[in-house]
């Protein structure tokens, strides 16, 4: 491992039973380091596998082959010592208790004295802007605000990493976008280190510092694209002109993935290139 | 508008339709004289409840009998099913064996067993009442706690697994809150057969001064003005422990959809 | 709703040796009680064995052995009859059955068609759905000899008793059933023009298929003990529930008849709770199993 790396997984493949006998490969010989401090995001077409190797960071599953090391021990070390904070696609909270109880499930965990816990409760409440509902419901909050609970629960015991699987998949456009900036802002308060794994190519550009490309069947990292917009990042970013190169680019990575990708898109394009087409 | 205001106008057709079969049926009675030999009219029912409502068949000091019964029997039923419950989420292979007894034992009419009961823990006291009450109650709350403990959402399991969370902890944080709509549920259903329970049993044998052997005695010396009147009181007692029920389940859960009344049940 | 499918042979037939374990288990505990605290075991007139323990609930009045049930059943059910008790309860038992099955039938048509009406009709809902409820808390014992004179003292009778113990949870379970549908599958229905029976037919039912059989489950036993109650005042003489009572009456004479009768009686309940599971397992075979 070098340097200040939070997360090494080397040669690492996964292989699923399917019903019938045989096996699947999601994902084959996947070598990625992350360096403290660093946002990458993991993009890729439907069962490219980055959910699956998210959940292989978190030691939710095991490899069929490689290792793994979160912040210096083995996944499951880290698991245990609860390195990493999750947030899933669904918020995932518990009907039964309130925005701020849902927060403390973590702490509870960990035994930590109660004057402790629930100062940390409150100081994750202000950092996602939630504190005038911590009382509320979970059913009684927008998709958002859920999500943003899920993210304070997500960085209630300061974990060195925040594992992110698809957290706004389920949110309109506006509300995606108004997250994004969310993210970045508890990212740089905070100084954690995030892997976040998304579909959507403007968001993957937006948040990250470095975006892995995968590819479907069997999955791999075909390309890390380096994005080296200026931070921080605002809405003025999304309209520059760096930023569209750089979507572009993920795109055609993607695209390259793919195998030949649509044969009418790229017959166009070269007709386009050849004779000027519109 | 108020809360009671509300109320009322949400089950206001169940209070019409409560008054008009009422008032048919006072007018079909008296008008067919010879049904009124089984069938008595709504107004001599009522008076034979004021009648013998502390003298006489002593309906309120039975009704109070019964429910003690009935209460206890619920205690009983509802701690072994969650018993039972507890063990088969913890040891699946004991639900192979448990599920396969709990439906036979269910499939045995009151009738049958009964009798038994009464024999083993004695015809007149309230004990054998009780215990059949508890076997009625057995099942319902057994089979609904179990659900609740194991049909736990996946994703939930999934956090829980990311927090390194012992199995115990799981248990305690997660199924146990999980199982409380369901363990609700099955107590509603639970609280009137534990009713049913104790007053059938009451029927083959028991003190005088119950709602059973009300209903028995009064039918054999044809008074069934009575007759009717402890069966209705029953049913009102029964009522008013699935009420009381509901009324918990909006102090406890109130987060629940069902409870919420979001959709109809 | 959960559809569940069929297990692999494997786990069922793990299931069947669990079970017969367990059966043995429980003979065992039998016949210990009653060795530890029945009555005395004499063979040929002599004193065997004196349990050291005095429980009333094992005396072989109260808890017969478990042979002696067993041979109970061999022998002919009356000292002038010929036919064995079990041919007797199984002869009974299947005439009970034949009266359940048309009360289960009857019951599950009524409970659909109730549950359907208040799904289309919210008034109908408010003002009916207090009484459903409030039908099942009076006791039926108490109201079956009314239905008898009522209708008659006949298996009709017996067949609205039955019926009356099975509506109620079908009923409940198909007006959750019928809701079941998510907003969006209705919307898209309204989107091609359907009109309201067709949602039903194609929407609604369907949907309401595996909570069905869950009711089901529960009215196939219902059903039956429906029966047997309806038998006793309906003086219905060829059913299990004539059986039971006279068993009952003359239980000091030979009290493991009735045992026989309530194991038979329990064996029914099982069978036919095994056969809605039978036609659960085959209905939804092609539905996702449950989470």
């Amino acid at each position: 491992m070098s340097g200040d790396a939070v997360v090494s997984v080397q040669g690492v493949s996964k292989e699923f039973e399917v019903p019938g006998g045989s096996s699947m490969t999601a994902l084959s010989g996947i070598d990625l380091e992350i360096m403290r401090g660093e946002f990458v995001s993991l993009i890729g077409p439907s069962g490219c596998g980055k959910s699956t190797l998210l959940r292989l960071i978190g030691d939710l599953t095991d490899p069929t082959a490689g290792s793994i090391a979160v912040n210096g021990k083995p996944a499951p070390q880290a698991r245990v010592d609860r390195d990493y904070g999750m947030v899933f696609q669904a918020p995932v909270l518990f009907d039964w208790r309130s925005v701020e109880e849902n927060v403390r499930l973590p702490l509870e965990l960990t035994g930590n004295d109660k004057a402790a816990r629930n100062a940390r409760v409150s100081q994750m409440l202000e950092l996602v802007e939630l504190s005038d509902f911590r009382r509320h419901h979970p059913y009684q909050l927008s998709g958002g605000m859920q999500q943003r609970v899920a993210i304070a629960r997500a960085l209630a015991f300061e974990p060195a990493l925040m594992l992110m699987d698809e957290p706004f998949g389920a949110l309109d456009e506006m509300t995606r976008e108004r997250m994004n900036s969310e993210v970045l802002r508890i990212w740089s308060q905070t100084g954690i280190t995030v892997i976040f794994v998304t579909h959507s190519i403007p968001e993957a550009v937006f948040l990250s510092s470095r975006v892995a490309v995968m590819s479907a069947r069997p999955g791999r990292i075909t390309r890390v694209v380096e994005v080296d917009l200026p931070r921080p990042r605002t809405v003025e970013t999304r309209e520059s002109r760096r930023y569209f190169e750089l979507v572009t680019e993920v795109r055609e990575a993607l695209r390259g993935s793919e195998g030949k990708g649509d044969p009418m898109e790229s017959a166009l394009e070269r007709a386009a290139a050849e004779g000027g087409i519109g | 508008m108020g809360y009671l205001a509300r109320n009322l106008r949400r089950n206001l057709p169940a209070i019409i339709v409560f008054v008009a079969a009422i008032g048919l049926l006072e007018v079909w009675v008296r008008s067919m004289e010879v049904r009124a030999f089984l069938l008595p009219a709504p107004s001599s029912i009522v008076g034979a409840l004021v009648e013998n409502w502390e003298v006489g068949y002593q309906i309120w000091p039975a009704a109070q009998t019964t429910l003690l019964e009935a209460a206890g029997g619920l205690v009983i039923g509802t701690l072994l099913g969650i018993g039972v419950a507890l063990v088969i989420s913890r040891w699946p292979v004991a639900r192979d064996v448990a599920l396969p007894v709990a439906v036979a034992i269910n499939a045995i009419p009151i009738i049958a067993f009964a009798p038994i009961a009464n024999n083993w823990f004695g015809v007149l006291s309230p004990n054998s009442k009780m215990v059949i009450a508890a076997v009625l109650v057995f099942f319902p709350i057994m089979i609904n706690v179990l659900r609740g403990l194991t049909e736990v959402p996946a994703s939930s399991l999934e956090l829980m697994r990311s927090y390194a969370a012992r199995p115990a902890t799981v248990f305690l944080k997660v199924r146990v809150p999980n199982a409380l709509p369901f363990f609700l549920t099955g107590l509603k259903v639970a609280a009137t057969l534990a009713l049913i329970g104790a007053v059938v049993g009451e029927y083959f044998g028991g003190l005088n001064v119950a709602l059973g052997r009300i209903v028995v005695q009064s039918a054999s010396k044809l008074a069934f003005e009575v007759t009717w009147a402890a069966i209705i009181v029953a049913s009102v007692v029964g009522i008013a422990m699935y009420l009381l029920i509901v009324s918990v389940e909006r102090v406890v859960i109130p987060w629940h959809p069902a409870v919420r009344g979001e959709r109809a049940t | 709703m959960t559809a569940l499918a069929a297990p692999p042979s494997r786990t069922r037939r793990r299931r069947v040796v669990t079970f017969l374990v367990f059966f043995g288990a429980l003979f065992l505990v039998w016949e210990a009680v009653k060795l530890l605290g029945g009555d005395p075991i004499f063979v040929d007139g002599e004193k065997v064995w004196d349990p050291p323990l005095k429980i009333s609930i094992a005396s072989d009045l109260n808890l017969p052995h478990v042979w002696s049930i067993v041979s109970a059943l061999a022998d002919p059910w009356r000292r002038s009859a010929d036919q064995s008790l079990l041919v007797f309860l199984g002869v009974k038992a299947l005439y009970t059955w034949r009266e359940a099955a048309i009360g289960f039938g009857l019951g599950t048509v009524i409970g659909i068609a109730l549950a359907a009406a208040f799904v289309h009709s919210s008034l109908l809902e408010r003002a009916f759905v207090p009484y459903v409820v409030a039908s099942q808390t009076i006791p039926i014992v108490a109201l079956a000899p009314m239905i008898v004179f009522f209708v008659g003292n006949d298996i009709l009778a017996v067949v609205v008793v039955a019926t009356y113990l099975t509506f109620f949870p079908v009923t409940i379970a198909m007006i959750r059933g019928l809701r079941s549908p998510e907003p969006r599958a209705l919307e898209l229905m309204r989107s091609y023009a359907a009109s309201r029976r067709t949602i039903f037919w194609k929407l609604r039912m369907p949907a309401s298929v595996p909570y069905l059989f869950t009711a089901l489950k529960i009215a196939a036993t219902a059903s039956i003990v429906g029966a047997i109650v309806g038998e006793g005042p309906g003086g219905v003489q060829n059913g299990l529930g004539r059986a039971i009572l006279d068993f009952n009456q003359s239980y000091i004479t030979g009290p493991e008849k009735l045992w026989a009768a309530i194991f038979v009686t329990a064996l029914l309940g099982i069978t036919f709770y095994l056969l809605v599971r039978l036609a659960e397992v085959w209905y939804l075979r092609d539905r996702a199993p449950a989470t």
